[in-house]
C-alpha cells in the first residue's frame, strides 16, 4: 500500500546519495514501524548519532550559514498534489500503519471531499494521534474546567502551551509538567534529555523566561539489571540538558516500582516568569503577518515519534523504534532561548509556538487554526539538516530546539537581525490569511489545502468503555491487617533502619548532585527540601514547587489516590510557608483500550477536579500519558500532580532542617492506623492491599494555612510533612539535614505513630518561646497538635524504645543509592 | 569611584548574570561583555563566568578561546589586566594559554553538584587579597570536566611557586591532581577556579557568602576599597 503512494517520489529519489532502498518508501513506512520493511531502522540509528557528533562540533558555523541552506538541484517532483489525489481518488493510503481507523480515515475523506494527499494524511493521522488530539481522554478532562474552583489569579488556563498565573507584585509565573515516559525507555539518555528541553519551549513560547526545572522519575526495581541502564542515562540526560542549558533543577521525586520495568515515568516540569502584559499566545492573526521558523535545522528525527512511541505499547518490537527517539541540543535550546528573550523584550511577534510533537504539522494547524484562520506555506523553505527529507516528512520531523513565530512585515527584518545575533537560523517560510484553509506548497504543486480547525481542534474523541479492574476487589479486601507488625523495641528500631535505607525512601542525593541547582542564582531551596522555592525579580517574593504522585495507592483507589497526591503536592508546597495557588498533573497510565484502565483514568480525573476545587487550587495546565503498559499489564495508574505555591517574602521561607538545639517539635494532625499502599508494607512485605490513607482536604487545608501563618510569623524553624514512610522518615530526614538528633515520645502505639501514613500532618520545630503561639494558631485552625519531643544530641531516640546514632541512620540512608547505581 | 568588572558572555555562557550580581554586590560596577565584540570599553577587571560556551561539545573551552574579544583578553592579560576564569571560564583561560594545564572528565564520570570546602592557600593574588591564607571557605562546585591536570614539571612549577590558589577540602570532587581547585598565573592577575564563589554570596541563596572575597578582593586591588 505504501509503496503505491510514494512510488513517484520513490523513482526520483532513488538517485539520491543517501540511497534509500525500496523499503524506505517514505514516512509512512517509518511510522508503521514494527513490519518487516522497517529495514531502515538500523540506517537511521547511524545517521542519528553521525549527526549528533556533527551538528555539535559544528554547530556555530552551521547555524550562521543556515539560513543560505540550499536544496540540491532538482528535488523529486511528482509528490502526491492535492490535483493527483483529486485524479486518484481511490488510491489507496496507508492510514492504518499511521495509527488511523478506518472511520477516522473516513472522516478525513469527508471534511475534504476527495482522499487526502500523503502531506495531508501525515498531518492529520500526528493530529489525530491521542498524543496530541487528546482523544480518549478529552471527555474527561473537561472535568478539570468544569470543576474549576474561582480563582482571581489564573490568567491562562488549560488549552494553551502552559497555563500562567498571577503571583502579586506585576508578576506572573507560567509552569507545566509533560511526559516523556516512551522515548526514555528505548533511549534514556535522548528520552530524558528532549523531555526537558519540550516542557521548557512550552514555557518559553507563553512569553516567560524559564527559571527552573524539576523532574518526576519512576523506575523498575532498583536491583533490576536494565533499571541501572535505564536511570543512569535517564538521569545523565535530564543533567546533560538542563545544566548546559543553565535552569536550575530544584525538585521532584525518584520512585522504584517493579511495574515501571519497562515503561519508566520521567516527567519534566518547568516554571517560567514574566509580566502579565507579556503573556504571548499561540495565534496567528493578519492577513499579511509573515510566518518565520527559528531555531534549529530539520533533519529525520523523532518521524513518526508522537503517533508510534506515545500511542505504541512496548513489547519485543522496541528496539525497533530506537530511530524514532528525538536528539536534544541544549546549546541550541539555550541560544533559541536567549534569543526568544529579546525578541519579546522587543514586542516583535503576534504569536509563538514551539514545535513539540508533531513538529511543523502542529505548529501550523495550531497556529492558523487559533487566529485568522488561514495561512499558506512554501514547506520547500524549511531549512533542512538532510536534504533528502521529503515533504512528509518534514511535516512530522520533531527535530528539536525550534519555534515557530507570526511577525508583521515591518518587523521580520528586526526579527531576523536579532536570531542572526544568537546564531540562530531563522527563515520566513508563509504568510498568514484570511481563506480559512492551510495552503502547503512543494516545488510550486499544492500538497496540502485543508480547513486548519479540522486537524489541531476537531478531532475525533472517544467515549471509551471503563470498568472498574477485575482484580479490584480482591485487592482491597487483601488489607495490611494481616501483616505481622514489630512489636519489640528492637523489631521497630529495625523497620525505622529498614526503611531508612529501602530505595524509595533513601537519600537521593546521588541522582540530585548530578544537576545544577545554584545557576541563576535564586535558588532559596531545593531538594531534599519538601518543594523548591525560586526567587522572583530579586525578591522579596518567590515560588513554591512540588511534584508528588503515589501508583501504589492509586492502584488501590483511583479516585482517592489523584486527591492524595494533589494532597501532598499542596501540603509540600505549604511546609515551606507557600499560600498554594495553581496545579498542574500528568497523567500516566495504561492503554485507554483497556476498560480497567479507563475506568482508573475518569476515576483519577474526577477524584482530582474534586479535590482541586476542594482546595481551591485550578489545573492550569498538563499532560496525558497514555499505553503506559507492558504487554497487556499496565503500570500503577500514576498521577503526577505539581503545585505552585507564592512566597510573598522568600526571607521568610522554611526549611526542614533541626539545626537548633532545645527546639521543641510539635506534631500537627490526626495520627490514624493506615498502612494500605503505605511504605512500610511495601518494603518489608512487598504486600499492595487495602485501601489508601484517608482523604481529608478540609483538614489538608486547615494545616497548610496553620503552616503558611506560622512561617509567615517567623515562629517556626523548621516544617517537614509527613507522607511516605510516616513520621519515622520525617523526624530522621529533617535531623540528618540539620546534623543534629532528636528525642520524643510516642506513648500511644508507637508502630502507627512511627509508620502510618495518614494525610494531613506535618512536623514543626519552634523555638520553645514559640510553642504557645504555634499550638494557638493550630487550634484555631482546628489542626490537633502535640509536643512529641525536643531536638538535640546525635541520635534519633525514641524514648522508651530506641536510640539510633545519626551516623549509623547516614550510612544507610545516604549509602542506598551510590551501593545500587555508583 | 568604584571599579569597572567586565562579564564575558560567550554562547552558552550560564552564570553571567550571577557573576554580575556578585561584582555588584561586592560594590563594583558590572559591565556586560559580548563575544563577538573586540574592544574590552575600558573595564578595570574581567571575569569569564561558568557555562557551555558553544556546548562545549568539542574540549570544554576550547572554541570559546578564539572568540574576538579573547584576543583582547590575552593581550590585556599580559600586560597585567586581572582576570577570573570561573569554571568554564577557567577551562577557557587554559585553552588561551593563559593558565597551564587542562580540565577533563571528572573521575567519577557524573556531573557533580554540591557545595564543597576549600582552602585558599594564596591570598596574594588580585583576586584572593580578601581572604587569609590557609582559611577554608565553602562555596558551590558544579561541573563535570573539573579534573585539573598537568605534567609533573607543571604541578612542580605550580606548587613551588605559590601558584596554587585553592585546594579542595575534606572530598576532592573531581580527581583534580593535588585536590588543585584554582590556579593563577606568575603575575598573580588572572586566576582560574574550578568552583563558584558568585553562587556564594547571599545567604538566602548560597551555601554560604564567602564566595565574595573574590570579588571584593578586586575591588580592594583596583580602589583600595
Amino acid at each position: 500500500m505504501t509503496e503505491q503512494i510514494h512510488e513517484p517520489g520513490r523513482d526520483q529519489a532513488g538517485g539520491s546519495d543517501r540511497g534509500r532502498g525500496p523499503e524506505h518508501a517514505g514516512s509512512a513506512e517509518q511510522v508503521g514501524g514494527g513490519g518487516p520493511e522497517y529495514a531502515i531502522g538500523t540506517e537511521q540509528v547511524g545517521g542519528a548519532e553521525q549527526v549528533t557528533s556533527v551538528e555539535h562540533v559544528e554547530g556555530a558555523e552551521q547555524a550562521s550559514d543556515a539560513g543560505q541552506a540550499e536544496r540540491p538541484a532538482g528535488p523529486p517532483t511528482g509528490v502526491d498534489s492535492v490535483a493527483r489525489a483529486a485524479e486518484t481518488p481511490e488510491r489507496d493510503l496507508p492510514y492504518a500503519e499511521l495509527g488511523m481507523n478506518d472511520e477516522e480515515f473516513a472522516r478525513v475523506r469527508d471534511i475534504l471531499g476527495r482522499r487526502p494527499t500523503s502531506a495531508e494524511l501525515a498531518i492529520y493521522s500526528v493530529m489525530w494521534s491521542e498524543h496530541c488530539s487528546y482523544k480518549s481522554s478529552r471527555v474527561h478532562l473537561k472535568k478539570f474546567a468544569d470543576k474549576a474552583p474561582q480563582s482571581d489569579a489564573l490568567l491562562v488556563g488549560m488549552g494553551e502551551n502552559a497555563g500562567v498565573v498571577d503571583v502579586g507584585n506585576g508578576w506572573a509565573v507560567t509552569f507545566k509538567i509533560e511526559s516523556h515516559n516512551h522515548p526514555s525507555y528505548v533511549e534514556p539518555y535522548q528520552g530524558a534529555a528532549t523531555g526537558v528541553g519540550g516542557i521548557v519551549r512550552d514555557i518559553l513560547s507563553m512569553g516567560a523566561r524559564p527559571v527552573a526545572v524539576m523532574d518526576s522519575l519512576r523506575f523498575g526495581p532498583p536491583d533490576a539489571p536494565d533499571t541501572r541502564r535505564v536511570l543512569d542515562g535517564v538521569v545523565r540526560g535530564v543533567g546533560g540538558y538542563g545544566n548546559c542549558l543553565g535552569l536550575p533543577n530544584v525538585g521532584g521525586e525518584v520512585v522504584f516500582d517493579p511495574c515501571y520495568a519497562a515503561n519508566p515515568l520521567v516527567n519534566a516540569l518547568c516554571v517560567g516568569v514574566l509580566k502579565p502584559e507579556d503573556i504571548k499566545r499561540a495565534i496567528a492573526p493578519g492577513p499579511g503577518n509573515k510566518v518565520i521558523l527559528f531555531g534549529a535545522l530539520t533533519g529525520p528525527d523523532g518521524i513518526g515519534g508522537a503517533s508510534v512511541l506515545a500511542s505504541a505499547t512496548f513489547d519485543e518490537e522496541s528496539h525497533r523504534k530506537r530511530p524514532s527517539v528525538q536528539v536534544g541540543d541544549p546549546f541550541m535550546e539555550k541560544l533559541l532561548t536567549e534569543c526568544c528573550m529579546e525578541i519579546f523584550a522587543e514586542d516583535l511577534v503576534v504569536g509563538i509556538q514551539d514545535l513539540g510533537a508533531a513538529g511543523v504539522s502542529c505548529a501550523t494547524t495550531e497556529l492558523a487554526a487559533a487566529g485568522t484562520g488561514g495561512m499558506d506555506i512554501d514547506l520547500g523553505m524549511v531549512p533542512l539538516r538532510d536534504q533528502t527529507l521529503r515533504p512528509e516528512e518534514i511535516l512530522m520531523s520533531e527535530s528539536q530546539e525550534r519555534m515557530m513565530a507570526v511577525v508583521e512585515p515591518a518587523n521580520v527584518e528586526r526579527f531576523l537581525k536579532l536570531c542572526g545575533k544568537w546564531d540562530v537560523p531563522a527563515t520566513v517560510i508563509g504568510e498568514v490569511t484570511d481563506t480559512g484553509r492551510l495552503r502547503m506548497t512543494w516545488n510550486g504543486e499544492t500538497i496540502v489545502d485543508i480547513p486548519p480547525g479540522t486537524a489541531a481542534d476537531e478531532g475525533p474523541v472517544y467515549e471509551r468503555p471503563y470498568e472498574p479492574p477485575a482484580d479490584l476487589g480482591q485487592l482491597q479486601a487483601d488489607g495490611p491487617g494481616r501483616l505481622p507488625r514489630p512489636s519489640t523495641s528492637e523489631e521497630l528500631r529495625n523497620t525505622v533502619m529498614w526503611l531508612a535505607g529501602a530505595p524509595n525512601l533513601a537519600d537521593k542525593s546521588f541522582v540530585t548532585s548530578q544537576y545544577d541547582k545554584y545557576v541563576l542564582g535564586n535558588t532559596v531551596l531545593a531538594m531534599p527540601e519538601d518543594a523548591g522555592v525560586i526567587r522572583i525579580g530579586e525578591g522579596p517574593q518567590g515560588i513554591a514547587l512540588a511534584t508528588d504522585g503515589n501508583g501504589r495507592y492509586t492502584r488501590l483507589d483511583p479516585y482517592a489516590g489523584a486527591q492524595l497526591a494533589l494532597s501532598e503536592a499542596y501540603r509540600n508546597v505549604a511546609a515551606t510557608g507557600a499560600r498554594p495557588l495553581a496545579v498542574t498533573n500528568c497523567l500516566n497510565f495504561g492503554s485507554p483500550e483497556d476498560p480497567g484502565v479507563m475506568w482508573q483514568f475518569a476515576q483519577a480525573v474526577e477524584g482530582l477536579a474534586a479535590a482541586c476545587r476542594a482546595l481551591g487550587v485550578p489545573v492550569t495546565g498538563g499532560n496525558v500519558s497514555f499505553y503506559n503498559q507492558t504487554g497487556t499489564t499496565p503500570i500503577n495508574p500514576t498521577p503526577v500532580i505539581g503545585v505552585l505555591g507564592v512566597h510573598d517574602d522568600v526571607n521568610r521561607r522554611v526549611g526542614m532542617s533541626f539545626n537548633v538545639e532545645g527546639m521543641s517539635i510539635l506534631l500537627l494532625g490526626e495520627t490514624r492506623a493506615e498502612f494500605g499502599g503505605s511504605e512500610w508494607a511495601n518494603v518489608v512485605f512487598g504486600h499492595l492491599g487495602g485501601l489508601p490513607p484517608r482523604v481529608d482536604l478540609a483538614a489538608e487545608a486547615a494545616l497548610g494555612s496553620v503552616l503558611v501563618a506560622g512561617a509567615h510569623e517567623g515562629v517556626m524553624e523548621a516544617a517537614h510533612d509527613l507522607s511516605d514512610g510516616g513520621l519515622s522518615q520525617a523526624l530522621l530526614e529533617s535531623c540528618l539535614r540539620g546534623g543534629l538528633g532528636c528525642t520524643v515520645s510516642l506513648p500511644d502505639d508507637p508502630f502507627v505513630e512511627l509508620f502510618s501514613e495518614s494525610v494531613a500532618r506535618a512536623v514543626v520545630a519552634v523555638r520553645p518561646e514559640n510553642e504557645a503561639r504555634v499550638v494557638a494558631l493550630s487550634e484555631a485552625a482546628g489542626v490537633p497538635v502535640r509536643r512529641i519531643g525536643t531536638v538535640g544530641g546525635d541520635a534519633f531516640e525514641v524514648e522508651g524504645q530506641f536510640s539510633i546514632p545519626l551516623g549509623e541512620l547516614r550510612e544507610v540512608h545516604q549509602g542506598a543509592l551510590p551501593a545500587l547505581f555508583g | 569611584m568604584t571599579a569597572r568588572v567586565g562579564v564575558i558572555t560567550f554562547p552558552g555562557s550560564l552564570d553571567d548574570r550571577d557573576a554580575a550580581r556578585a561584582v555588584r554586590l561586592a560594590g563594583a560596577e558590572p559591565v556586560p561583555l559580548w563575544h563577538a565584540e573586540a574592544e574590552l570599553n575600558d573595564v578595570d577587571a574581567v571575569v569569564l563566568p561558568g557555562g557551555f560556551s558553544y556546548g562545549d561539545y568539542l574540549r570544554a573551552g576550547a572554541i570559546a578561546r578564539f572568540a574576538p574579544l579573547m584576543d583582547r583578553l590575552v593581550a590585556a592579560a599580559h600586560d597585567g589586566l586581572p582576570v577570573l576564569g570561573i569554571c568554564n571560564g577557567f577551562q577557557v583561560l587554559c585553552e588561551s594559554h593563559l593558565l597551564p594545564g587542562a580540565l577533563t572528565r571528572n573521575t567519577s564520570l557524573h556531573f557533580v553538584c554540591r557545595a564543597q570546602r576549600l582552602r585558599i592557600e594564596n591570598a596574594a593574588t588580585d583576586w584572593t587579597r580578601a581572604y587569609e591564607e590557609g582559611q577554608e571557605i565553602v562555596v558551590p562546585i558544579k561541573n563535570i570536566d573539573g579534573c585539573y591536570i598537568a605534567d609533573q614539571e607543571t604541578l612542580d612549577e605550580l606548587e613551588s611557586s605559590g601558584r596554587v590558589v585553592a585546594r579542595y577540602v575534606d572530598v576532592n570532587p573531581n580527581g583534580s591532581l593535588n585536590d588543585i581547585a584554582g590556579i593563577c598565573n606568575e603575575a598573580g592577575n588572572v586566576v582560574g577556579l574550578m568552583p563558584h564563589p558568585e553562587h556564594a554570596v547571599e545567604a538566602l541563596t548560597g551555601p554560604s557568602t564567602e564566595g565574595l572575597g573574590f570579588f571584593s578582593s578586586i575591588l580592594q586591588r583596583l580602589v583600595g576599597a
